[in-house]
C-alpha cells in the first residue's frame, strides 16, 4: 500500500516538474493533466472514489481542454 | 531572481501547511459527526452511498448553492464571449481517420457510463457532478474528433434550465409538505434498490443533466470563439 502511494506521489512530482520545465505548452498541459490523473488514482487508493471520479473528469479532461483551447488562440511555444 | 522568490514562497507555504496539519491525527479516530453519518446515514436517508446522502440530503441546500455558482459562471462566460466581437474564422484541418472513428466509437460508451454514474449516485460512488463531468468529457471528445457535429445550443440550454428547475421545485414541494426546504418527502423504499432513498436520485439526475449540459456548453462556447 505505502509502496503504491509512494510511486503515485513520485509520478505526480515528475509530472508537475515536467509541466513547469517544458517550453512546448501543449506538452506542459499534458504533463499537468497527468498530475491530475495520478492524483485521481491516489484518491482511489485512499478510498475516496467519489473524489477520484471528479478529479479524473474535471482535472484531467476538461481543464486540459480549456488550456489547449487557450493555447490555440495564443502561442504554442514559450519565448 | 523571480524564480528564487517563487521557490522560497512555495517552501514557506509548504512548511505552513505541514506545521498546521502536523497536530491533526490522520484517519483515526473519526469525529462525532463523521461517526453519526456512517452509523445512521443509511437508515435515515435510504442512500447506501454515504457521500451522496451527505451531499444531497444533509447539506442539500449547500449543493443548491454550488449548482448556482456553476450556473452563474456559465452565464458570465456566455455573456463575455457573446459580447466580444467574432474573430475571423480560421481554417481547421479535418481530424485523422483514427481519431474520427475512435471518437464515434467511444462517444456513446462514455455517455452511457456518465449516465450510469449519475443515475446510480445513491448506490455506487459518484453522483450528479461526477456523472455530469463525464458526460461533458464525451462531448469534448466529439468536438476534438468530429468538429462538424455540434449539439444544439437550444437543447443544452433547455436541459440546463430544466435541471435547475427540478431541483428547486423538489425542494419547494418539501417546504409545502413538511415545512422545510428539501425535505425527503418521497418514501425511502428498500435500500440497495435503484428506486430508493426518496428524492435523492431525482435531485442527482437533475444535477447530472444540469452539470453535463453546462460544462459541455462552456467548452462549446470556448471552441466556437477560438475558431
Amino acid at each position: 500500500m505505502i509502496v503504491v502511494v509512494s510511486i503515485l506521489v513520485f509520478l505526480m512530482l515528475v509530472g508537475a516538474v515536467a509541466a513547469s520545465i517544458f517550453r512546448d505548452l501543449i506538452s506542459a498541459v499534458i504533463a499537468a493533466a497527468l498530475v491530475s490523473l495520478f492524483a485521481s488514482i491516489l484518491f482511489y487508493f485512499l478510498q475516496a472514489p467519489d473524489v477520484a471520479m471528479a478529479e479524473a473528469a474535471i482535472g484531467a479532461a476538461l481543464t486540459a481542454t480549456i488550456f489547449i483551447i487557450a493555447i490555440r488562440r495564443t502561442e504554442r511555444f514559450e519565448e | 531572481m523571480r524564480k528564487t522568490i517563487a521557490i522560497l514562497l512555495l517552501v514557506i507555504v509548504a512548511l505552513g501547511i505541514r506545521l498546521s496539519l502536523a497536530k491533526i491525527p490522520f484517519g483515526t479516530p473519526k469525529t462525532k459527526v463523521g461517526r453519526y453519518y456512517i452509523e445512521k446515514g443509511i437508515e435515515e436517508t435510504g442512500a447506501v452511498n454515504i457521500v451522496t446522502s451527505v451531499v444531497v440530503n444533509y447539506r442539500g441546500f449547500d449543493t443548491l448553492g454550488e449548482v448556482t455558482v456553476l450556473f452563474i459562471a456559465a452565464i458570465g462566460l456566455g455573456a463575455v464571449l457573446t459580447a466580444s466581437s467574432r474573430g475571423e474564422t480560421r481554417k481547421t484541418q479535418p481530424a485523422s481517420l483514427v481519431l474520427y472513428t475512435g471518437c464515434r466509437l467511444l462517444f456513446p460508451l462514455i455517455l452511457i457510463f456518465g449516465s450510469y454514474i449519475f443515475i446510480h449516485g445513491h448506490l455506487t460512488p459518484g453522483g450528479g457532478f461526477q456523472g455530469g463531468a463525464i458526460v461533458a468529457s464525451a462531448f469534448v471528445l466529439i468536438y476534438l474528433g468530429c468538429r462538424e457535429k455540434r449539439i444544439s445550443e437550444k437543447l443544452s440550454n433547455t436541459l440546463e434550465s430544466l435541471g435547475g428547475l427540478i431541483f428547486v421545485v423538489v425542494g419547494l414541494i418539501g417546504l409545502a409538505v413538511g415545512g422545510y426546504f428539501l425535505l425527503n418527502f418521497l418514501p425511502k423504499g428498500q435500500s440497495y434498490l435503484l428506486l430508493s432513498a426518496g428524492i435523492i436520485p431525482v435531485i442527482y439526475i437533475a444535477i447530472g443533466f444540469k452539470v453535463g449540459s453546462e460544462l459541455a456548453g462552456i467548452i462549446d462556447k470556448l471552441i466556437e470563439q477560438s475558431k
